[in-house]
């Protein structure tokens, strides 16, 4: 393989221009090859060290390290592990797993039976959530029947379907769903790599992560090593948003300059990292980064699921942020004191900034509320939430002042009829009310 | 040199409903949030507090408060 | 000996009466005036481990005794005394409810929370049973004061269970947790707004 096709991308999506192309099973072995099952315990896990690939779920963990935690578990529990492609891309604003799942799902499954070949499971899940027309789920049934028909998977995968809720791709959460529980976080200690599904040792992993998995095992650590940065190896899918209003799902390196993605921006518009959960910073800022984890943590942020979105100048920070802010409040699923209670009233008083009706105690108590919520739940929810506040309130602090004088930067303003408009971040419409809207 | 292996205490927030008799018994670790739910200071269990600690574990009412051993996470049996 | 039998037992259903209603208490996070928060589970607990020593004593004292004959089996297993054997019986379930509830207490940290609470819950059963054998296993609980007392027992156990129930009735259900707390704060807020605007007003 020469040096150019080592470094060229995209390598999970289709080259074609046209990203409609059906990929049917056969189209998927011509262009990749035959689906490498090893045999031996171990040579994957250990390529997979060697790649250094990490989750592309949002946590970055070392897949190599899942592996071994899960296989281990399985070895001393006596008890055989379950693998689950995790695919409830819940980020309203993160487009890359229901894309990859259209454009290449034989990738992910195909990454699904290495990894269970590599513990030793029993079971696969597929786990995704229903999308408004179907289209994907037939195509993953489709997919998934195409295989069965000349025994390609050696572990029959099964397809589940998430409910339509932001914490349903919470690893506990789903997990808990899948055991016939409400689709709401637990409590680790246990860890689901010693005691998940149903009691059994579980692999979750993101169907991207798995994407990737099953290009390294046909091609080798040093192949996928080829484009990334030391630490961070590696492509990634990236949901990218300008100004204009469109979402890109783009395959890009890691460590790839920000500018590049986020294009000319004015030094003054803000740029969202890394989804709701994420962090605002000033388009300045956001020029001297690149994508990767070392680079955005000078930043207090994350790589996350590869999310930027540039704010048009004539939205709102402030507004936008408002409505996210309220979306995660009602999205919490209400079990800890801590993220229940603080949760809302974060939500209020970002609401009173942005209404430009803020007391004189409504700044002291968000920051008050952000150190008090973060850690102290079962999940992440109050901790990225809080991330999201703190860095609003630094990266719009003009703003803030600006609304209590009953002016905003934002071009259009309250008589504007744009303002009225959907909110330029997307905000699902949250049923929460009964029982029955967590299973 | 530790002949036993460090503790620390970890609340289960998902359990916990805010009945505060932790934070009576072990002042010096737990104190309660303006919402009645225990912060808990989950660093190494500090020495002479063993003792107060699991009365503390032993009074939470929903076993929410939980001594675990420092290092791992597994449950100290 | 059969006198501190009577006695004993007589004891024993007050001191259980309380231990039930500290139960009820605990679970609605309830607070006995001017006791810490602790107060209410620590009693909760020694006050059962007190009735479990007189329990013991109670029991050994009827087996002892000379005046009837009662194998020590028939304490644990219903049905076996021939002296009174409904009554006794009764008395034999309650024990043998009461001694799974408190070693499992005991124990609560290897146990799982659903076995626990369980077996915790059998304490609704056992009470009254043990109410029953009370009464009906002796006469003394039949006339006069101990009569009045026992009658105090069961309206206080009786009282309190409504009160739980009542109390657990008006519980928001966790789906709608958030969406109440959304809407008081939003409530809040918009009231603040107003007085903000009352006195801009003036």
């Amino acid at each position: 393989m020469t040096e150019q096709t080592m470094t060229e991308l995209p390598r999970l999506l289709p080259a074609s221009p046209d990203g409609r192309q059906v990929q049917d099973l056969h189209a998927h072995l011509s262009r990749y090859g035959r689906l490498p099952y090893r045999e031996r315990t171990g040579t994957l896990i250990h390529d997979l060290e060697a790649a250094g690939l990490t989750g592309r779920g949002g946590a970055a963990f070392p897949v190599h390290r899942k592996l071994t935690a899960v296989y281990e578990a399985a070895d001393q529990r006596r008890r055989p592990p379950v693998v689950i492609a995790n695919g409830a891309e819940s980020e309203p604003a993160s487009d890359k797993d229901a894309t990859l799942l259209w454009l290449a799902p034989h990738l992910v499954l195909d990454g699904l039976q290495l990894v269970a070949e590599a513990v030793g499971a029993d079971t696969a899940i597929l786990y995704t959530h229903a999308d408004r027309s179907n289209d994907v789920g037939r195509r993953l049934r489709n997919a998934v029947a195409e295989r069965e028909a000349v025994t390609l998977d050696r572990v029959p995968v099964q397809l589940a379907e998430a409910p339509p809720r932001f914490l349903s791709g919470q690893e506990t959460a789903l997990i808990n769903h899948l055991s016939g529980g409400p689709s709401v976080p637990t409590f680790i200690p246990p860890r689901p790599t010693e005691r998940g599904y149903n009691g059994a040792p579980t692999l979750v992993q993101n169907v991207e992560t798995l994407a990737h998995l099953a290009l390294i095992a046909r091609r080798g650590p040093r192949w996928f090593r080829a484009v990334g940065t030391a630490d961070e190896p590696g492509s990634m899918l990236a949901t990218i948003r300008r100004a204009d209003g469109q979402p890109r799902i783009t395959e890009v390196p890691l460590g790839m300059p920000l500018k590049e993605l986020i294009g000319d921006v004015r030094p003054d518009q803000a740029v969202l990292l890394g989804g709701y959960h994420g962090t605002w910073i000033s388009g300045q800022h956001a020029a001297t980064l690149t994508l990767d984890n070392a680079a955005l943590a000078t930043a207090g942020a994350r790589v996350g699921a590869g999310i930027v979105i540039t704010l048009p100048a004539d939205r709102c920070g402030l507004v936008e942020t408002a409505n996210v802010v309220r979306y995660l409040a009602l999205e919490s699923a209400g079990q800890c004191g801590p993220c229940l209670n603080g949760l809302p009233r974060m939500a209020a008083a970002f609401a009173e900034l942005a209404r430009g009706r803020a007391r004189p105690q409504t700044r002291a108590d968000l920051e008050r509320w952000c150190g008090l919520v973060a850690g102290r739940g079962a999940c992440h929810h109050p901790d990225g939430t809080a991330n999201l506040v703190r860095s609003a309130l630094i990266t719009f602090a003009a703003e803030v002042d600006r609304h209590a004088k009953g002016r905003c930067g934002a071009a259009s303003t309250a008589a504007n009829p744009r303002a009225s408009a959907k909110p330029f971040l997307p905000i699902p419409k949250t049923t929460a009310r009964t029982e029955d809207d967590w299973t | 040199m530790a002949e036993r292996t460090a503790e620390k205490l970890i609340v289960n927030p998902i359990d916990c409903e805010g009945h505060g008799a932790c934070a009576e018994l072990l002042p010096e670790l737990i104190a309660m949030d303006e919402w009645g739910y225990p912060i808990v200071d989950s660093r190494p269990l500090p020495p002479g507090l063993e003792r107060h600690a699991k009365a503390a574990v032993s009074a939470c009412p929903t076993l929410a408060l939980r001594l675990l051993r420092a290092e791992g996470d597994r449950l100290r049996r | 000996m059969w006198y501190a039998s009577r006695s004993t037992g007589v004891v024993l259903l007050v001191l259980l009466t309380l231990v039930m209603l500290l139960g009820l208490l605990v679970t609605r996070q309830g607070r006995l005036p001017g006791l810490p928060k602790f107060a209410v589970t620590g009693l909760h607990r020694n006050l059962s481990l007190v009735a479990v020593a007189f329990l013991l004593m109670h029991v050994l004292t009827a087996v002892f005794d000379g005046y009837v004959h009662i194998p020590l089996t028939a304490a644990v297993i219903p049905l076996t005394s021939s002296y009174e054997r409904l009554w006794l019986g009764l008395g034999a379930v309650a024990l043998d409810l009461m001694l799974a509830t408190i070693v499992t207490s005991l124990l609560r940290r290897h146990l799982s929370r659903k076995v626990w609470r369980g077996i915790h819950l059998t304490a609704y059963v056992s009470w009254p049973v043990a109410w029953v054998h009370s009464v009906w296993a002796g006469k003394d609980l039949q006339h006069g004061i101990l009569l009045v007392l026992a009658v105090a027992c069961l309206l206080a156990v009786f009282a309190g269970v409504i009160w739980r129930l009542a109390s657990a009735a008006r519980d928001v259900p966790r789906a709608e947790r958030v969406n109440l707390l959304m809407a008081a704060v939003h409530h809040r807020s918009a009231a603040h707004d107003r007085d903000r605007e009352r006195t801009a007003a003036r």
